[in-house]
């Protein structure tokens, strides 16, 4: 039995709802050594800015447990290289391509909406509000609703129509469902959730913080319950808003825990780092997962843990190898 | 890095490998896996990367060791040398035969071998060694002389000075506590090795400061110097970024390049050893960079501003478009210009074509020309201002002779 694994992105149809999380797959090419980058939902790049940009001081890793801090503070060749370069490259080989966008100011975003509406090809835009590693530290665009929906207005009027634009949020706020209705207001299609939590590591040998940037993004299976959490409370208070989820997904039964809480895709991000073809492997698993518990139809799923109990095990087939009792042992 | 390149055929793959062996050798261990598809794609230089702590890990990070050797036996095997310094590496030398591990290479670009034959001289320090011996074989297949010059803290550190002394025509030994060999570290050494093997190339492996004392001592006798650097990897395929060390482009241009896929092995001269560890005011996307066209137009408009070291960037308008009149083009443009009778660098890590002779003329001129960057001090006005003058008539002589000079050999 073959799943329908199809998952939309806005208005557009995706083969799979498994794709690459920004700042982990670069734009692509790396993992084109290991996995079919077509095959996959689609390839989220790295956030592209407007201008180059070096990043920050090394050492800029530093491993926690089950998860990591980054704080590579957006290095990246800029949005004229990309689009020379790895956006045709990524056409090229079939690829879907959500583009990450990251900037200083709300007319940076625009421009560069207007500079990837202007470029064929764009598949959809991913506005990352939520950073934690630049200047105005925790500090971002999306800590706040007035300046996210600022940002997501501005990228929307400029970004062409049809091309969805989705809106990157940090866990790192009291309340997630302000600013995510906050960017739906201001034209989301739809929201990315979550970005890394800000984090900090002291190295107690030399007693000093181990981090260059002293503070960085804590990513990993450490954070797949606050994503979890995020992308539960979002689904609740706006169910009809599309979720690109993420947060620590390791295997397709990660996968399916946050759409069961509400994604339509989920992006795949750190576990790369020691698994370049995670994708396409979670992908594989992604299907099982949902072969096992007699699930023909991904869209099925998605958000189905907000449905009462009787609903869920209308869903479940009463043949499938897993009941909703063991899926409670497999946690 | 190009498409061509990383396109390639001979591209890394990720398997799944058996552990053959993990063994103790004095303070290391060294560990052979079964995997063929990784052998056979291998040239010296290069490394692996292993997901470490099993399916259910809370360690998330790719351990990176380069490659010390690989065997015909069992298909293809890959031997690599740990040090146990965290959990990560403790759970490898709890490995056993049999055991199965995650593994993905061969990552990063190979030591560049010379054309001809040359004497060159191998530097290691602690287990960064390791992947000198296989370097040594190919050296010696293309008639090379090889001398070994290998340091570390204790002599139970050194890793291969056994081998080093029965492969090499000659082998220093250094120690810290003198407790192997000389009593010392081994650029103490260098000056009598260069010497007495007449070294024209030298490939170094070690810890950061090592190959830093290194490419300054080799500057002073004009030799090249490929070094593998040690960083901090999470991922070692390049889309982590965590592993960026500043590096001299052939552009000359300073970019924060990825130490996995721009590396390991650099130039030694094109790497800002100083600056490691912190990003260059002028580096690429820096707040001191600026982009080339707007410099251009300063230029055109006459309205360079003289003495700011960013004018006097080599390489930045005219590196790429003249040869320079002091070394002439004898050399045949290869990278490591002015060495003509010795140590000519081939990189067969690179695809046919990829970089063609425009690509190793641009090179060698530019890379020189950034070699003069740091002896030069940053000269100031005189400096930039010859370089201006190169930039106007799209050469950078003036800036290149003005700074080998500065350097003062």
């Amino acid at each position: 039995m073959a799943v329908d694994l199809r998952a939309k992105l806005g208005h557009i149809e995706l083969p799979n709802p498994i794709m690459t999380a920004s700042g982990c797959a670069g734009a692509g090419r790396e993992l084109a050594q290991f996995i079919d980058v077509s095959k996959i939902g689609a390839i989220v790049t790295k956030s592209v800015m407007l201008n180059p940009r070096s990043g920050r001081p090394t050492p800029r890793m530093a491993e926690t447990p089950s998860g990591m801090l980054n704080s590579i503070g957006l290095q990246g060749p800029g949005v004229d290289a990309f689009l020379q370069r790895d956006l045709p490259w990524l056409l090229s080989r079939g690829a879907r391509a959500v583009v990450s966008i990251a900037g200083g100011t709300v007319a940076e975003y625009a421009d560069l909406a207007g500079r990837l509406s202007d470029a064929a090809g764009v598949t959809a835009i991913e506005v990352n509000i939520s950073c934690p590693n630049v200047e105005h530290r925790g500090q971002v665009f999306a800590c706040n609703p007035d300046s996210s929906a600022a940002v997501i207005e501005a990228v929307r009027a400029r970004a062409r129509y049809d091309i969805p634009v989705f809106a990157k949020l940090s866990p790192d706020v009291t309340d997630i469902v302000t600013i995510a209705k906050a960017c739906v207001s201001a034209g989301a299609d739809g929201l990315s959730m979550i970005n890394t939590l800000l984090g900090m590591v002291i190295d107690t040998d030399t007693m000093r913080p181990h981090l260059a940037g002293l503070t960085g993004g804590l990513s990993g299976p450490a954070i797949r319950p606050i994503a979890v959490r995020c992308i539960w409370q979002v689904r609740e208070a706006l169910p009809g808003v599309p979720i690109i989820g993420m947060g620590g997904v390791r295997t397709g039964r990660d996968a399916l825990e946050l759409i069961l809480a509400g994604a339509s895709m989920v992006s795949v991000g750190t576990t790369i780092f020691h698994d370049p073809s995670a994708c396409s492997r979670i992908l594989h698993e992604l299907e099982e997962e949902l072969i096992a518990r007699g699930v023909d139809r991904l869209a099925d799923v998605v958000g189905l843990a907000h449905q009462p109990p009787a609903v869920t095990a209308r869903t479940l087939n009463p043949s499938s190898r897993v009941s909703p009792s063991a899926r409670v042992r497999r946690i | 890095m190009t498409h061509s390149e990383i396109d390639a055929q001979a591209g890394p793959v990720q398997v799944r490998g058996t552990v053959l062996t993990v063994r103790r050798v004095d303070a290391y261990y060294a560990m052979t896996l079964v995997a063929p598809a990784v052998a056979a794609r291998f040239k010296p230089g290069q490394f692996v990367t292993l997901a470490v702590g099993g399916p259910d890990t809370s360690m998330l990070l790719s351990r990176a060791f380069s490659i010390h050797d690989v065997r015909p036996d069992h298909g293809g095997t890959v031997e690599f040398v740990f040090a146990v310094n965290g959990r990560g590496t403790q759970w490898l030398a709890e490995r056993r035969a049999r055991d199965v591990l995650d593994v993905t290479g061969p990552l990063g670009k190979a030591f560049p071998l010379p054309r001809d034959p040359a004497n060159c001289l191998l530097i290691g320090g602690g287990y960064g060694s390791a992947p000198l011996f296989s370097l040594a074989g190919k050296l010696k297949e293309r008639h090379c002389q090889v001398d070994f010059l290998l340091g570390a803290g204790s002599g139970d550190r050194v890793f291969g000075a056994l081998t080093a002394r029965r492969t090499g025509r000659t082998a220093i030994i250094t120690t810290e506590d003198g407790s192997l060999g000389t009593r010392g570290v081994v650029t103490d050494m260098l000056d009598q090795a260069i010497h007495d093997g007449r070294t024209d190339v030298i490939y170094a492996c070690g810890p950061m400061p090592m190959l830093r004392q290194i490419t300054v001592l080799a500057r002073r006798y004009d030799i090249p110097v490929q070094a593998a650097v040690e960083e901090a990897m999470a991922c070692g395929i390049g889309v982590c970024m965590t592993c960026v060390l500043p590096v001299i482009g052939s552009d000359g241009i300073t970019r924060m390049s990825r130490a996995c896929v721009d590396g390991p092995v650099f130039r030694g001269e094109s790497v800002r050893w100083d600056e490691v560890g912190t990003i260059p005011f002028d580096a690429f996307g820096a707040p001191g960079w600026e982009p080339r066209s707007r410099r251009a137009a300063e230029l055109r408009n006459g309205h360079g501003r003289g003495g700011d070291i960013r004018v006097g960037s080599p390489g930045a308008g005219g590196a790429e478009l003249s040869g320079q009149p002091d070394r002439g083009r004898a050399d045949g443009g290869e990278p490591d210009g002015g060495h003509a009778d010795r140590g000519r660098l081939e990189s067969d890590d690179q695809p046919e074509g990829s970089r063609a002779a425009r690509g190793h003329a641009a090179r060698g001129r530019a890379e020189r020309a950034s070699a003069e960057r740091a002896g030069a001090e940053r000269a100031g006005a005189d400096r930039a201002g010859a370089d201006r003058a190169g930039a106007d008539r799209g050469g950078a002589a003036g800036g290149g002779a003005a700074g080998r000079h500065g350097h003062g050999r």
